[in-house]
């Protein structure tokens, strides 16, 4: 199939950006969507011009490394990731738009790659159980969790920290990646004894950090590859207003 | 040079304790003097980092990615297994010993491996009071599965996700130390160097791939928890990242590498589609429990099916050769990786392969989902029936899925001793870059194993032993030797940048893997390895000739990162062949034509092979120096695998 592209390009994060036109030919519906773009850097780089920078590492839709916005659509018209899009979701002749995500907390480093460090900061912050590694635990049988329980909490911990939450809302809002944190570690027993103090803390460095508030649009949900569900924001409100009641340090 | 494996006397089953309570421990009060150096946040990265941090080390924790969360471990699916014997199925510690040598077809150490099943059932519970939430029974206790052929329900999961959810447990600890102030994390940052002084490792040289600076990080010790080099093979299931640099610049300082040619290849693959693929996807191998594989009887009917003019379902049963039921009547198709690779390999190489391009095999579930019904099979099945239909675009429930075999793991690595500490004093390796408890062939579920025994339990014991008999100093980044490497660094970099040559790095990539999976992959005999070894030379001299490099190195530049990963492929490949020239056996993952029983499986010979190949490199050009490790087996009886 034969195609237009119409990419962002941009030199680093303190310059100004712009989009730049391609025309793609012979690409195969098989291939994927990043292979697609492999193709097209393979030409650029045998002319001699310098290559689209987008990042992607496992390429099976796990490690949340791809993040292009595609016609208006993190991760582009179907809900997988990007490394999970195939060229069958397309049409010959079809024109794409491929952008970075755009938000505040996450600025573009080069073309189409972002800096998603404020996630690791909102996980620092909170994002863990305060055990010590090194096998003083108990068995791991004495904690009992029923299965529906555990089911939900991998449900919540089923997010891979691509962004595409992010970059799908207008506010450009972190809540469903955070919820999804909160959610996970406070629905099992070994992380409910910290479950307040984290909602609290995490919630505070998402602020810190530049995201946006929640005005339960729904938009960062339906955009997920990993569907991640907006009970989990629910939860996370709860939590933090429960918290927020009690705590010490209002 | 002499090889000391620094093994623990004693019974198998008492070494690690006595070992530990022998061990020289670092002062509380002084560990914070001790600057500590991790290359890699997978499953071993991270976990040894958040460890040693917690014990009060300075720990500088590095990885390329853009995040230590997404990390190649992630990409893991089945499970973790542990001798917890939770089922009560007569599994133990010594069962997950013997079957993890016996998997290995006796290559691989007695007293590493034992350490590994006696320290898997603390990984659990770690993993469980870290919030890991593996999958549960109803009852509300920790679920089991069987995997990969073993006879006891050993493994651990989290849905598909396993490799995920420990990984994300690891950087969980990781970040809490980090904001401790323990951690300083290092992402988008690539090691291209080890330092080293008067013999010993004291620091790294890195890139950061943003800005291209090249900086140096001292250190009193260096942890590489760096993954494997299958990307050698150019298609592999491994992340598009991953690779050889920071093992094979520790290699080129003095570092032996071990067991290079031990590759595993993966029988249950999407095929490859066409000259655009990247990468190969890996289907779980569960799979095996019900689906069948099979091929046409005859190259005629295959033919027609690779033209397309007949359908799988239209082949009539008497026309259909179910290979591995036929040749394996008591396993079947549930035979161990290996030997379902060679097979699709020796089926498709006879021309009854399937698909457009003949170089796949069908795994057929039709036989199931008549059997136990179509929900049955989705509620097993349904997430990875989901994957292969997003990827091909056919639906599995209705006709067979095709498969082929793919380079998923490498068994060798840099060696290492007891300690985890390689030949060079202060640089330890961990996880898949060492080479050290999985022998010629890793079982399912142990890789997981491993990088956590490696990280959580293993080295921070071993790691106080060494700086607790060391004279402190304090070693700074000042010192001329990181002068020296910073310059050799640069110096690569703007040899691969001036070439400014006609082909992009790609071309290269895929033509050594070509060479590597046609002569050193799933099978190997000594005229095709002598051919591959001239042809990776030639690759090399034309890569330094024409290699054409975009850009500039003061910027973030992926052509420029890619080019020295394959560079460095290029001469692991050589290294690769020599090996496995050397190795005149069959054993696990190491298929010698020349060397097979009568029946065609693998024919060790341990009289002469039972060893570890441990290569030292000598210089440019220049032959590698072999280095024998000899295995003893006091504890496992060996025999010939059978699986008739
Ligand atoms: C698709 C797939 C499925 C698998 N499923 C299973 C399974 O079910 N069970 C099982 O036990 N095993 C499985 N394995 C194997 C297992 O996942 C790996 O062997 C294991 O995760 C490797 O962990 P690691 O910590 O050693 O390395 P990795 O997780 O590969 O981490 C390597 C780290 O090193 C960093 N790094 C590398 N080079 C440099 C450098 N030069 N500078 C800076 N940083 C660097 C990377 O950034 C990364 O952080 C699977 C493997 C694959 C490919
Ligand atoms: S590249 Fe890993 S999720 Fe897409």
């Amino acid at each position: 199939m034969n195609l237009k592209l119409k990419i962002w390009r941009q030199e680093n994060a303190n310059s100004k950006g712009g989009f730049e036109e391609f025309q793609m030919k012979d690409v195969s519906v098989d291939s994927s969507f990043l292979e697609m773009l492999d193709q097209l850097n393979y030409q650029l780089e045998e002319e001699g011009k310098d290559p689209i920078h987008f990042d992607h590492d496992c390429r099976e839709g796990i490690c949340g490394m791809c993040s292009l916005y595609i016609n208006g659509e993190p991760h582009g018209p179907t809900q997988t990731t990007t490394c999970q899009l195939h060229m069958r979701s397309f049409k010959d002749g079809d024109t794409i738009v491929i952008e970075p995500w755009r938000a505040t907390a996450f600025p573009v480093v080069k073309d189409l790659v972002v800096d998603r460090t404020s996630f690791d900061n909102i996980i620092q912050a909170g994002g863990y159980i305060s055990v010590n590694t090194g096998g003083t635990t108990s068995d791991a049988n004495e904690i009992l969790i029923p299965k529906e329980v555990a089911n939900e909490a991998m449900d919540a911990a089923t997010c891979i920290g691509c962004g595409a939450c992010v970059a799908a809302c207008k506010n450009a809002s972190a809540m469903l990646f955070v919820s999804a944190k909160v959610s996970h570690l406070g629905l099992l027993p070994q992380g409910k004894v910290e479950a307040k103090k984290r909602a609290e803390n995490m919630v505070a460095q998402m602020d810190a950090e530049g995201f946006g508030a929640c005005t339960n649009t729904g938009a960062c949900s339906a955009q997920c590859p990993k569907e991640i569900s907006l009970t989990n924001i629910a939860r996370l409100n709860r939590e933090y207003l429960s918290a927020k009641f009690t705590s010490d340090n209002n | 040079m002499k090889l000391d494996a620094k093994i623990p006397e004693g019974p198998i089953a008492e070494k690690w304790t006595k070992h530990k309570f022998d061990v020289k421990l670092v002062n509380p009060a002084n560990k914070r003097k001790y600057d500590i150096i991790v290359v890699g946040t997978g499953l071993a990265g991270a976990s040894a980092a958040a460890s040693l941090a917690e014990l009060g080390y300075n720990v500088k924790a590095f990885c390329f990615q853009d995040s230590p969360r997404r990390a190649h471990s992630i990409a893991a699916q089945g499970g973790i297994n542990a001798a917890k014997n939770y089922q009560n199925d007569g599994d133990s510690v010594f069962r997950l010993f013997y079957d993890t040598v016996k998997g290995g077809d006796y290559r691989s150490r007695e007293g590493n491996v034992y350490r590994l099943a006696e320290v898997s059932v603390n990984i659990i519970d770690q993993c469980v009071a870290q919030g890991v939430p593996f999958a549960r029974e109803y009852g509300g206790k920790l679920d089991n599965r069987s995997f990969g052929g073993a006879q006891v329900s050993r493994t651990f999961y989290a849905k598909g996700q396993t490799g995920q959810q420990l990984l994300l447990g690891a950087y969980s600890a990781l970040s809490r130390q980090v904001a401790n102030g323990k951690v300083k994390l290092y992402p988008r940052t690539e090691m291209l160097d080890v330092v080293m002084h008067e013999g010993q490792a004291r620091g790294i040289v890195t890139r950061n791939l943003i800005t291209g600076e090249i900086e140096s990080h001292a250190g009193h010790a260096v942890l590489l928890c760096t993954g494997g080099y299958g990307n050698v093979f150019y298609l592999s299931t491994n992340a598009m990242g991953s690779n050889v640099t920071a093992a094979w610049r520790a290699h080129k300082k003095g570092a032996l590498m071990a067991n290079p040619c031990y590759t595993q290849i993966h029988p249950t693959c999407i095929p490859v589609s066409g000259d655009h693929q990247s990468k190969l996807t890996l289907m779980s191998e569960s799979l095996r429990n019900d689906g069948r594989v099979w091929v046409p009887k005859t190259k005629e009917m295959a033919e027609k099916v690779q033209k397309g003019e007949v359908k799988a379902a239209d082949i009539p049963e008497e026309e259909r050769d179910y290979y591995l039921e036929r040749r394996y009547p008591s396993f079947g198709n549930l035979v161990p990786r290996d030997v379902a690779s060679r097979n699709a390999k020796y089926v498709c190489d006879e021309g009854r392969g399937v698909g457009p391009t003949g170089l796949a095999v069908y795994l057929d579930f039709a036989d199931a989902i008549k059997r136990d019904g179509e929900s049955t099979i989705e509620a097993k099945y349904g997430n990875l029936f989901d994957i292969y239909a997003k990827i091909t675009g056919e639906n599995p429930y209705k006709v067979p899925m095709k498969i082929y075999p793919a380079v998923h793991y490498t068994m060798g690595g840099l060696w290492v001793d007891y300690n985890l500490s390689t030949n060079i004093p202060g640089l330890y390796a961990l996880g898949e870059a060492n080479f050290s408890d999985h022998g010629a062939n890793r079982l399912g579920a142990s890789a997981l194993m491993q990088g956590l025994a490696d990280g959580y339990f293993v080295i921070p014991y071993t790691i106080g032993d060494f700086l607790a008999k060391q004279p402190y100093d304090h070693f700074n980044e000042d010192h001329e030797s990181f002068k020296k490497t910073e310059e050799e660094v640069k110096g690569r970099i703007e040899k691969l940048l001036s070439i400014k040559g006609s082909k992009p790095v790609d071309y290269f990539h895929k033509k050594l893997g070509k060479v590597m999976w046609d002569y050193c992959g799933m099978s190997r005999d000594a005229e095709g390895l002598k051919k591959a070894k001239g042809m990776v030379q030639e690759i090399k001299e034309e890569f330094w000739k024409d290699v054409k490099v975009i850009g500039s190195n003061e910027e973030l530049n992926m052509t420029l990162e890619k080019a020295g990963r394959v560079a460095d492929f290029i001469e692991l490949g050589e290294l690769m062949i020599d090996d496995a020239l050397n190795r005149n056996e069959s054993c696990g993952g190491h298929f010698r034509e020349e060397y097979q029983t009568e029946e065609g499986e693998a024919k060790r010979d341990d009289e002469n092979f039972s060893y570890v190949a441990a290569w030292e490199y000598q210089g440019e050009g220049k032959d590698e120096v072999l280095h024998k490790e000899d295995l003893k087996f006091e504890n496992v009886k060996l025999t010939q695998r059978s699986y008739k």
